[in-house]
């Protein structure tokens, strides 16, 4: 001990309770990643105990001040030991296809789950995008997933009834703008409490979508398989890019060469959206009134037009990324379709510390388990239900980790009155 | 003019200023007002009292009406249809006969959906007076009735009474915990409970899906097709006091979720924890200065939250529904219906009771159980529309400036006549 006490800095250093503590999540997320191809290790030992070890690093950090990245660690330990010890359990087919071409592709193809990582990360970054503008400009936006509902419904109903796709995603934005254009006026003309105001707008759509879907659809209770959907972007040169995998195609025109149009929108608007906020004027404005509305008014801003379109767009946002899920993924609606995945896009807002590139970043963390929970589902194990869980869970760690090192907008949730 | 006196002048109006200011009323709102649900509920509760509740409630059944009719249904019959599935009917003197039998029973009906929904409505309110919006009183009702079945269906040689009162305190007490992880990861990490909740939402609920579905270890052991729990034993079903006990008659719950808004009011008015809680609830920097532990106050709160919650579940699990599906858990809508009543209620005990039966009505009369609807219009249109009418309620909840405003416009144009309208008196 004495040694330590007395060792140069750069020792100190390397045991710095922060630096300990993001190394014990990589030692997890190594420890998970030996238990999949193409290393695999057979046995269940490795798994856990790299992840112990990670656990008890996690549990050290916590005692050390750095509780929340402490706790975070432990988290991630708990969920990689779990996943590494049921990959332990699954067959080597059933892991990795590429050992057995005849049966087809493994639950760990890392084309598919790159694939299937963008197609469900695409709906909450989305809704997050859409929570970002709201949320920067000082309206907390809970509606964003009555906003994405409804966006799934006009969507549908437009795309059916209007025999093409883009007036479909058209229809789906002017919900999402009506539903957004509510909002505005409960948090900023009538200072509505704005939790209240998001959870008024989530019945609503609810509420809605639910009866005219019944109404328009009731007959049958399905929609017929033959609206016209969101094109997919196939990139067939990529099938020529090593490595190849084993099927009809690489393992690049697997992760991305065929993903849907609104995907490649969604990567477009990204850096829209990052040049929108942090390089343009608007941008400057939109945050200044959602850090410190009084000084915004004061330069002559106007707060409450700023914050109308803010929320506006918030609300065409989100109601893309439910169009996306209607017309670009399932091909239909059901009631509640959205399960939860705009309050998982605010989640990765506030995770990403409402920056585009880090919302997106934490869409994709997300959208990596819930593509893995759909996956291991396909595959037939038995608790398959749980396994629908994973996504919830993971949002929970990811946020119980994140709090604290991100710093939401300074006026978020706090209505403006003009004087 | 010297300077020297523009300098007197300038001071004397800046002192007339902050005399004025002082005089005023502190607005509750721009930079300086802090977000609390509780503490601007507190201050409408001031403004509206009981008025704004119901105009609220005519102007939603308004225009719910308005969207029955849009879409080419007559409303006044579908609306009676609702009506009389609610069974109220039985209070009128002139239903007799055979109306009058189905009307009683109707009403046993409702006043069961009223029991649970009063005592989600608890839950989510005492959350709220700790400024704490509890989105996830249907995980904590979940996972209650998931007790509530496990120790229901077990220890089939149990004392009646003594069983009842294990599987309802478990699932009140697992409830809480449920709740109380919400609270504590806000009290330590200061995670906001909005999303907590929400995701120990879904994951209650596939946890309870996956106990009670095929191959869960809650399943039960006659049909191994049949994604549902064993059946509670009867010794541990709550025993009815009024209607058939084997045609789902009012079960004695109901006396408990008529109790409880009491106990709710006593624990927030006469204890220290409740005075904490609200103080919380007000003002978090301001009751920790004052020397309250806000921390204990948010889990205590959470906790307390998610208790009334899981009651809920209990005693509709053993009071009329006695075993637990996955199809149960996948529609369960009474923790968020619980948030309308809340809100609608005021988060006073009174009111939350009586939001509890307008919901309860309102659920009942939609739902495909109440027949005089099923010839009039489709009742999966009308269970939709009870999801809008909540919506709606929750937006005019939220927008009762608009009614002040209209109430004060009101007033104003009664005046115009007799005296002019001061200047700034709209303020």
């Amino acid at each position: 001990m004495a040694a330590i006490s007395a060792s140069p800095e750069l020792l100190r250093r390397a045991v710095a309770p922060k630096a300990v503590g993001w190394a014990a999540v990589f030692l997890a997320v190594f420890g998970l990643w030996i238990a999949l191809p193409p290393v695999m290790t057979r046995s269940a030992l490795w798994p856990f105990l790299l992840c112990g070890v990670a656990a008890a690093l996690g549990a050290w950090v916590t005692t050390q001040g750095e509780r929340k990245l402490g706790w975070g660690a432990v988290g991630v330990a708990v969920i990689c030991a779990v996943l590494g010890y049921g990959a332990t359990l699954s067959s080597v087919a059933h892991l990795d296809g590429a050992q057995l071409s005849d049966a087809g592709p493994g639950v760990v193809d890392w084309g598919q789950m790159i694939n299937l990582m963008f197609v469900f990360a695409t709906p909450l970054a989305y809704a997050a995008l859409g929570g970002l503008f709201s949320e920067r400009s000082g309206v907390v936006n809970i509606g964003l997933e009555g906003m994405m509902l409804a966006g799934c419904f006009f969507g549908v109903l437009g795309a059916d009834k209007l025999d093409s796709w883009l007036l479909g995603v058209v229809c789906a934005m002017v919900s999402g703008a009506v539903l957004g254009l509510i909002h505005a006026f409960l948090s900023i003309h009538m200072r509505a409490d704005q939790i209240v105001g998001g959870t008024a707008i989530n019945f609503l759509a609810l509420g809605v979508t639910g009866y005219f879907f019944i109404e328009v659809y009731g007959e049958n209770g399905t929609i017929s398989s033959e609206i016209p959907d969101i094109p997919d972007v196939n990139l067939h040169f990529l099938d020529h890019i090593p490595p190849h995998s084993y099927g009809p195609h690489g393992f690049w025109y697997t992760a991305i060469g065929n993903l849907n149009l609104m995907i490649w929108i969604l990567f477009g608007l990204l850096v829209a959206v990052q040049i929108l906020m942090f390089r343009t004027s608007i941008g400057l404005r939109l945050r200044a009134v959602g850090e410190h509305p009084r000084a915004a008014d004061t330069v002559g801003i106007s707060v409450y037009a700023t914050r109308y379109g803010a929320v506006v767009l918030s609300g065409v946002v989100a109601s893309l990324g439910g169009a996306y899920l209607a017309i670009g993924y399932t091909h239909s609606f059901t009631e509640n379709m959205t399960a939860g995945r705009g309050f998982i896009g605010l989640a990765a807002l506030i995770f990403g510390n409402w920056r585009p590139g880090g919302a997106f970043a934490a869409a994709l963390l997300f959208g990596f388990f819930g593509g893995l929970a759909t996956r291991i589902q396909q595959y037939g194990y038995e608790p398959q239900v749980l396994l629908q869980a994973l996504p919830y869970v993971v949002v929970l760690v990811a946020v119980v980790g994140v709090i604290g090192r991100s710093i939401p907008p300074a006026s978020v949730g706090r209505p403006y009155v003009r004087q | 003019m010297t300077d020297r006196d523009k300098r007197v002048e300038e001071e004397r109006i800046e002192a007339e200023r902050q005399a004025l200011d002082q005089e005023l009323p502190p607005t509750p709102s721009g930079a300086d007002y802090a977000p609390s649900v509780a503490a601007r509920l507190e201050m409408l509760q001031r403004a509206g009292g009981v008025v704004i509740p119901v105009v609220t409630t005519i102007f939603a059944l308004l225009m719910a009406m308005i969207v029955i009719a849009a879409t080419g249904h007559n409303p006044f019959t579908a609306f009676r249809g609702i009506f009389n599935g609610t069974g109220l009917n039985w209070f009128f003197p002139w239903v007799l006969g055979a109306d009058r039998a189905n009307a009683a029973f109707n009403l046993q009906q409702t006043l069961i959906v009223t029991a649970s929904l009063i005592l989600a409505g608890l839950g989510v309110s005492f959350a709220f007076k700790c400024g704490l919006f509890n989105i996830g009183a249907n995980g904590q009702y979940i996972a209650g009735s998931l007790v509530a079945v496990w120790v229901g269906s077990s220890w089939a040689s149990m004392a009646g009474g003594l069983h009842i009162f294990l599987a309802v305190v478990l699932a009140a007490l697992v409830g809480a915990a449920w709740a109380g992880i919400a609270g504590f990861l806000k009290a330590t990490v200061g995670a906001h409970e909005v999303i907590t909740t929400m995701m120990l939402n879904f994951v209650a609920s596939y946890v309870a899906q996956a106990l009670v579905g095929r191959g869960g270890q809650l399943q039960n052991t006659v049909d191994q097709s049949n994604p549902v729990s064993s059946d509670i034993v009867q010794r541990a079903h709550l025993p009815v006091f009024w209607g058939d006990p084997v045609l789902q008659g009012l079960h004695v719950g109901f006396f408990v979720a008529l109790a409880m808004p009491v106990v709710f009011w006593l624990v927030l008015n006469r204890t220290t924890l409740g005075y904490e809680v609200r103080a919380t609830g007000f003002n978090p920097e301001a009751a920790r200065y004052g020397g309250v532990n806000v921390k204990r106050s948010y889990i205590s709160a959470m906790a307390i939250s998610g208790f009334f919650a899981g009651l809920a579940g209990a005693i509709d699990i053993l009071g009329w529904q006695f075993r637990l599906g996955v199809l149960d858990i996948q529609i369960v809508q009474v923790g968020f219906i619980g948030i309308a009543v809340a809100l609608l209620g005021r988060n006073s005990a009174v009111g939350i009771v009586l939001a509890g039966l307008l919901f309860g009505a309102l659920t009942q009369g939609t739902s495909t159980r109440n027949p005089a609807i099923a010839d009039i219009i489709d009742p999966r249109l009308t269970g939709n529309l009870s999801i809008i009418i909540q919506g709606l309620v929750l937006l005019f909840v939220g927008a009762d400036l608009l009614f002040l405003w209209l109430w004060q416009l009101r007033k104003k144009l009664r005046r115009a006549p007799t005296a002019a309208p001061q200047p700034g008196a709209a303020s």
